[in-house]
């Protein structure tokens, strides 16, 4: 049995971030895209930390940067509820083919 | 005070009077006391004017040079090349600030009562203002790009004067004449300048004297050593500079606005005709005069020969009109064409500018006499036209006797003002160019004929049906400026003009040659005689001489058709032709172009606007196509 490599954890984190796409795009609900974003999220926090693990051990800039994007995902999740939140009052739905105000 | 404060005052009396009038022209009080106010600050800014160009003549008794008082640069192009803005007083814009002001200041007098009924009133006097000033500020202009902003202040200040009565078509339509063709010949006059200019390096006048004037300085040599079209480029720049003042000065063929421009109040020909607008012309060439003697002959001959042909085509001309304006207004003409011929034939030292600006000097007073008397005849008549008037000479004693005295002036009958000037001219002709003295001796005897058939008819010969009229002459303010310019009219003659105003700075002896002057006196007289003998009692003497003249005569009081000419052509070649295909390309192509771009515009856009579908997930797959793209354009790029 092969040790685990770069590869291994790069396809882990490719197929993360194709899934979240794909919710992303096909989901109606709202929280669900949400939910989909931060799969793609850590997708990337799981690429920097495979990078600086197997490519720059003696750093630890890989491991700075996800603790960052976790704590912006967080904020940034905040505000998404926020936003959904008051959409529901405004359309009492929650889907986004309901929030169609930015139509041409 | 010094000279500068004085400058000062004088170019800024006319334009507060503008501005106070224009800006207060709504309330009633100032539609009251307009007139006094104007009047009151033109009289302020006579006396200042007078007191500086008296110190002037006093203080450069033998050597008339030329003073910078005030230098100001204005535009700076680098190299040397600035705009600037100064005043410039010399024996010519001395001579020009006197007469400028006592002029204006007579009309402004002489308004007070012939516009008091006016409406706008406040209007009028501001607009003389705004005129008085624009001509004070191009007489004492430092250079020449000053003297055309000026140029052109004065343009439109005439056009405002003479559209006066902006409820008659006519007077809308001349305003608009005067304001188009001066506008039209003033190109030739920016184009003029800016040869000077770009080869004389400099915009000022005495630099551009010195340099121009030298025929050794290198500048002199650019200026010959270019060329266009085989003339040499500074007599194309004369030429150019000339055509603008022949545009002013009311010059063949450019003269067809200033009889339309009799549209305005009588009071605002005068100060036209006899001190602003038309003499700019004049001034203006003998600004440029050394320039001008240095030059191949070629500027100074078409001077002399358009001038010659105005002064007698416009003779001509006034000796059929019917209309009392009308007839003084050709005799403007012909009275400049005399002052620009005489400024084409140099004459012995000088002696043609010499007279060119004297006779200036004695028409202005002359000719606002004779147009204030036509307005006080127009006043008490109400009609400008020769028939209604007859047999005024008991009815109005005092405008009669200014009358005969101005007209004895103009016809050069000693010792009246115009004879001294008129003599000057004729013998500098004489000594220079005999074809152009013997079109001044014919001109001089059609100009005693027609001024006094216009005197016999107005004032001797009794119509059929005459006009009568209670009221009187006028009021004081109309009979004082009369009697002020009659009185110069009689004495301005005997000033030893050369001595003051030369062409070179140096004084020259004026004298009169005693026995030249017999012959041209006694044509005068002789057209006053035959005037007499038409004119003086009504008779059909006239009418049968006309008829007899058949065509010939028909042609002249059509003014040879120069007007139908001008008319023929601007409707029915150039706005045929070249109006309509302008029309045409601005409609079709240029309109077209940016129409259907516009249109091609609002197509794609109603074509692609489906792409934003309000759908959140549908923007997010461009932006990850977008970035996709410009990965791969990354990945392209990087590749190499």
């Amino acid at each position: 049995m092969t040790p685990v490599g770069l590869p291994h954890i790069l396809f882990l984190s490719s197929c993360l971030f194709f899934i979240g796409m794909y919710g992303f795009f096909t989901r109606r609900n709202l929280i669900t895209i949400l939910m989909s974003l931060e799969l793609m999220l850590n997708s990337v926090n799981i690429n920097f930390v495979a990078f600086n693990k197997y490519l720059y051990p003696q750093n630890l800039s890989g491991i700075f940067f996800t603790i960052f994007i976790i704590t912006i995902a967080a904020a940034e999740a905040a505000v998404a509820i926020a936003i959904i939140i008051n959409l529901f009052r405004s359309s009492n739905s929650i889907d986004v083919i309901d929030a169609k105000e930015m139509k041409h | 005070m010094t000279n500068s404060t004085f400058i000062l005052l004088i170019v800024g009396l006319p334009f507060l009077s503008f501005l106070l009038l224009i800006l207060s022209s709504g309330s009633k009080l100032t539609q009251k006391v307009a007139g006094q106010i104007a009047t009151l600050l033109m009289a302020v800014t006579f006396f200042f004017a007078a007191k500086l160009s008296l110190n002037y003549f006093a203080s450069h008794l033998t050597q008339q040079t030329a003073e910078l008082l005030v230098n100001y640069t204005w535009l700076e192009f680098g190299s040397g090349l600035a705009i600037n803005m100064g005043v410039l007083l010399d024996s010519s814009s001395s001579m020009m600030l006197l007469v400028v002001t006592f002029i204006s200041l007579m009309v402004h007098i002489f308004s007070l009562g012939y516009m008091h009924h006016e409406e706008r009133i406040a209007n009028y006097f501001a607009f003389l203002g705004l005129f008085t000033f624009s001509m004070l500020g191009l007489i004492l202009s430092s250079n020449i790009f000053q003297i055309y902003i000026f140029w052109e202040l004065v343009g439109v200040s005439s056009f405002l004067l003479i559209g006066f009565y902006y409820h008659k078509s006519s007077a809308v339509a001349a305003a608009k004449k005067a304001f188009i063709v001066t506008r039209f010949a003033d190109l030739g006059f920016l184009i003029g300048i800016l040869i000077l200019g770009y080869y004389g390096e400099s915009f000022d006048f005495t630099t551009l004297i010195s340099r121009l004037g030298d025929v050794n300085s290198p500048q002199y040599k650019q200026i010959t050593m270019a060329g266009f079209a085989g003339i040499q480029a500074l007599s194309w720049g004369l030429i150019l500079v000339f055509i603008g003042g022949a545009g002013k000065s009311a010059m063949f063929p450019l003269h067809i606005w200033l009889p339309d421009a009799m549209e305005g109040p009588t009071p605002v020909s005068a100060l036209i005709h006899a001190a602003t607008m038309v003499v700019a012309g004049v001034f203006l060439v003998a600004r440029l005069f050394p320039i001008f003697t240095v030059a191949t002959a070629a500027p100074l001959q078409i001077i002399t020969y358009i001038g010659a042909f105005s002064a007698l085509f416009a003779a001509l001309i006034a000796c059929t009109q019917t209309d009392i304006k009308r007839v003084l207004a050709y005799s403007t003409m012909s009275q400049i064409g005399f002052m620009m011929f005489s400024l084409g034939v140099i004459g012995d030292n000088g002696a043609g500018y010499n007279a060119s600006l004297f006779h200036l000097f004695t028409h202005a007073f002359f000719k606002s006499l004779l147009f204030l008397g036509a307005g006080s005849i127009i006043h008490y008549v109400h009609s400008n036209e020769m028939e209604d008037m007859g047999g005024l000479r008991k009815k109005m004693p005092l405008t009669h006797i200014s009358f005969l005295i101005a007209c004895l002036a103009i016809s050069g009958i000693p010792p009246f003002a115009g004879f001294f000037s008129k003599e000057a001219i004729l013998h500098a002709a004489y000594t220079s160019n005999k074809m152009v003295f013997f079109v001044g001796i014919i001109t001089s005897f059609l100009t005693a004929f027609y001024m006094f058939r216009l005197y016999f008819t107005i004032f001797w010969s009794i119509p059929e049906y005459p006009k009568t009229n209670e009221h009187g002459e006028g009021t004081w303010s109309m009979k004082l400026p009369l009697m002020v310019l009659t009185l110069a009219s009689i004495l301005v003659g005997f000033i030893p003009f050369s001595k003051y105003v030369n062409s070179n700075g140096i004084p020259v002896e004026g004298h009169l040659e005693i026995v030249f002057s017999i012959g041209p006196v006694l044509l005068s007289i002789a057209g006053i005689l035959l005037a007499a003998y038409w004119f003086k009692t009504a008779n059909t003497k006239p009418q049968r001489l006309a008829i007899s003249m058949g065509n010939a005569f028909v042609w002249v009081r059509n003014k040879f058709y120069i007007d139908q000419l001008y008319l023929y052509i601007t409707k029915e070649i150039v706005f045929k032709y070249f109006g309509k295909t302008a029309a045409y390309i601005d409609k079709n192509l240029i309109d077209g172009f940016y129409l259907s771009l516009a249109h091609f515009t609002g197509y794609f856009s109603f074509f692609i606007r489906g792409i934003q579908s309000g759908n959140v997930q549908h923007y997010a797959l461009y932006f990850f196509g977008g970035i996709l793209g410009l990965v791969s354009l990354l990945f392209y790029l990087l590749s190499y």
